[in-house]
């Protein structure tokens, strides 16, 4: 087999000199070019992003979760700003399966991009029903389920907060997906004990894990004194909520050393990237970073590379959890020591990660 | 990365040429290469604040006031805000030199008659900063332009000296009386519209104010084309945060994103009475058990 190797001259000066990687990667079944996506819910369906950067060069386009009917979503305010970071409260406004698969899915087939399909339900036959849907279609990558999502049949209690209604969603779709297709279950990180929701997910039949989906927060306004949001609370992401996703992949990835991550949570430049792929990520999604920069997909692959170049990585896998190893002290690989970091200050900061790692 | 013109809006770094106060707002002079050749009236740019470590990840959404597509620093474009929070304050203390990373032009811009109608121009505080380049292009049509201006007091009015290089007649409201007439746009734009036979009124304001210009431009028999604001996360059409009820032309109504879909709508089409809400008849509203 053949792999597509994309390999990128970087700009800069002092990584002229540098060696290529090749970035290629893979999440269970699905083979990608390039290890960086969009993350669902901050690219639409990608048309929006191609003005930027040419989409057929990124991993894949993760799109905005889609429902079976159209949803309105939440009244306005739908986001506050919050420090590095913002809270959203958007309410999975969206067109419905059908309208997704005849134009944003079509769309993305006819540009050439590889396209991983968000999922989100009310109930697990909803589930069920989009991932049914969805196997009457081709030229899709994946499916990303998001279970972030209130279960109207329990409550309201949220399906990634529970291992057993969690694990009911994802057994549903993966038994209605058609095989080649992996089945990436999203996890929430308003756990207690994440390692056992990703546990369950995989009995279930997850190909993998998508790290991680917003934390619930809340901002109040204080001139109106009243919730910022007409949702009254939002998830939380951006910068702010990154050395929770490192943790949860961290942990997650040392139980489970063979189950592919999806990482993402805050990634804003290809050091941040660096960090998800070393504690256990096969890929990244780039989410609210987009907000910032449009072109962040593309600009964190580039940083990427150059970083794993600088490190004397020959090829992007290699450094996959590749902070799991023994903690001795050792050259990089490649006999490369010499380490420079684009941004002195989102250099990894020292000290333990606590809590809960060993088995 | 930077540049790339396969359609729409392009990202670019561009460059603090000055910053001038004008009353109560700010001027902010950019080079924006490749920009000015791409906008039209009531197109916006969104603009990084901080520099690229900043903690206010949010691009600061600006109608474009001025573009220039020539000159000694090739492109440039003018945007004029209010220090309102802590974007707005770092682009306030910006200096000559230092970068800003735009993105634009976004939105669709204002729509111009095919004939040379009378128009009438509305805005409200610094909503006048879209009003110049429309007043052009809408005088190079052989439309005669109105102005009628208005703010909290004279101090928050914008470009009442260069509005009236571009109007046959300009009216200004005050709601303190320092200037021009005490009350609101909405108080003289009907005696506007009704002297100058206006055929489309256009306005930038806050909501209130293009909510109240819709409907006096609809009893007089006038098109409105409204320029919103809403508050937006990206303004390139990805985040969903910046959406009104908007009826579209097949009678249904759809929350809208503002950002790619407008900013400017007919006023006539905007649920004026429904900002901020889900209305129960809007195209995917919650059903009763449902979702």
């Amino acid at each position: 087999m053949t792999r597509a190797v994309i390999t990128h001259s970087p700009r800069r000066t002092s990584a002229e000199a540098l060696p290529r990687v090749d970035m290629s990667t893979s999440l269970a079944r699905l083979e990608l070019p390039s290890p960086v996506l969009t993350a669902s819910g901050c690219a639409a369906a990608g048309r929006e992003l191609d003005q930027f950067f040419d989409i057929t060069t990124i991993g894949a386009v993760v799109t905005k979760s889609i429902m079976m009917n159209p949803r309105s979503g939440r009244p306005t305010p739908r986001m506050a700003e919050t420090p590095s970071g913002m809270l959203n409260s958007i309410g999975l406004q969206g067109p419905g399966i059908d309208s997704f698969l005849d134009n944003d899915l079509e769309w993305l087939r006819q540009r050439g991009a590889r396209a991983v399909v968000s999922i989100a339900g009310g109930s697990v036959d909803e589930y069920t029903r989009l991932a049914a849907r969805l196997r009457q279609v081709s030229d899709i990558a994946a499916i990303e389920v998001n279970i972030s999502c209130p279960n109207v049949e329990s409550r309201g209690q949220v399906f990634a907060c529970d291992p057993l209604a969690a694990a009911e969603v994802i057994a549903s779709v993966r038994r209605n997906t058609a095989p080649g297709i992996p089945v990436l279950a999203k996890l929430s990180p308003d756990v207690t004990d994440i390692v056992a929701i990703a546990k369950a997910v995989v009995s279930a039949g997850a190909d993998g894990l998508s790290m991680i989906n917003t934390l619930l927060g809340m901002v109040i306004d204080t001139n109106t004194m009243r919730p910022a949001l007409a949702g009254v609370t939002g998830g939380l992401s951006g910068p702010a909520i990154r050395p929770v996703a490192v943790r949860c992949i961290f942990q997650v990835h040392a139980q489970l050393p063979d189950v592919p991550i999806l990482g993402m949570g805050g990634i804003r430049t290809g050091l941040d990237a660096l960090e998800f792929v070393l504690a256990g990520a096969s890929a990244v999604s780039v989410g609210t970073a987009t907000f910032n920069d449009p072109s962040a997909p593309a600009r964190v692959a580039h940083e990427l590379a150059v970083a794993l170049a600088e490190r004397g990585f020959e090829r992007f896998e290699d450094a996959i959890g590749y902070a799991h190893r023994t903690p001795e002290p050792h050259a990089a690989p490649g006999g490369v020591v010499a380490v420079h970091p684009v941004n002195p200050e989102d250099d990894i900061a020292d000290g333990d990660i606590r809590g809960g790692v060993e088995g | 990365m930077s540049e790339n013109t396969r359609s729409g809006a392009i990202q670019v770094k561009g460059e603090v040429l000055s910053t001038r106060r004008a009353g109560d707002y700010h001027v902010l002079t950019l080079t924006a290469p490749g920009i000015p050749e791409l906008a039209r009236p009531g197109h916006f740019v969104a603009l990084g604040v901080g520099g690229v470590t900043s903690a206010n990840l949010l691009r600061r959404a600006f109608s474009i006031y001025t573009v220039q597509s020539r000159g000694v620093y090739g492109g440039t474009l003018e945007v004029v805000f209010a220090v309102s929070g802590a974007g707005t304050e770092w682009m306030a203390g910006l200096h000559r030199g230092q970068q800003v990373d735009i993105v634009g032009p976004l939105g669709k811009p204002f729509m111009l008659p095919k004939n040379p109608v009378p128009c009438v121009l509305v805005a409200g505080g610094y909503g006048s900063a879209p009003m110049f380049m429309l007043a052009d292009a809408l005088r190079a049509r052989g439309c005669r332009v109105d102005v009628v201006f208005g703010a909290a007091t004279e101090s928050k009015l914008f470009g009442v000296l260069e509005a009236k290089r571009v109007a046959a007649s300009i009216t200004i409201t005050t709601d303190d009386g320092s200037v021009g007439e005490r009350g609101r746009v909405t108080d003289v734009l009907p005696t506007v519209i009704k002297r100058t036979d206006a055929d489309v009124v256009y306005a930038c304001g806050p909501m209130g104010m293009l909510r109240e210009v819709a409907k006096v431009a609809a009893a007089h028999g006038a098109y409105s084309q409204c320029a919103v604001e809403e508050s937006m996360a990206c303004g390139i059409g990805v985040c969903m945060t910046c959406v009104l009820p908007v009826i579209g032309a097949d009678g249904i109504t759809r929350m809208v994103r503002s950002c790619v879909d407008g900013p400017i709508f007919r006023g006539d089409r905007v649920r004026w009475d429904d900002v901020d809400t889900i209305p129960d008849d809007v195209y995917g509203a919650p059903v009763k058990g449902g979702h």
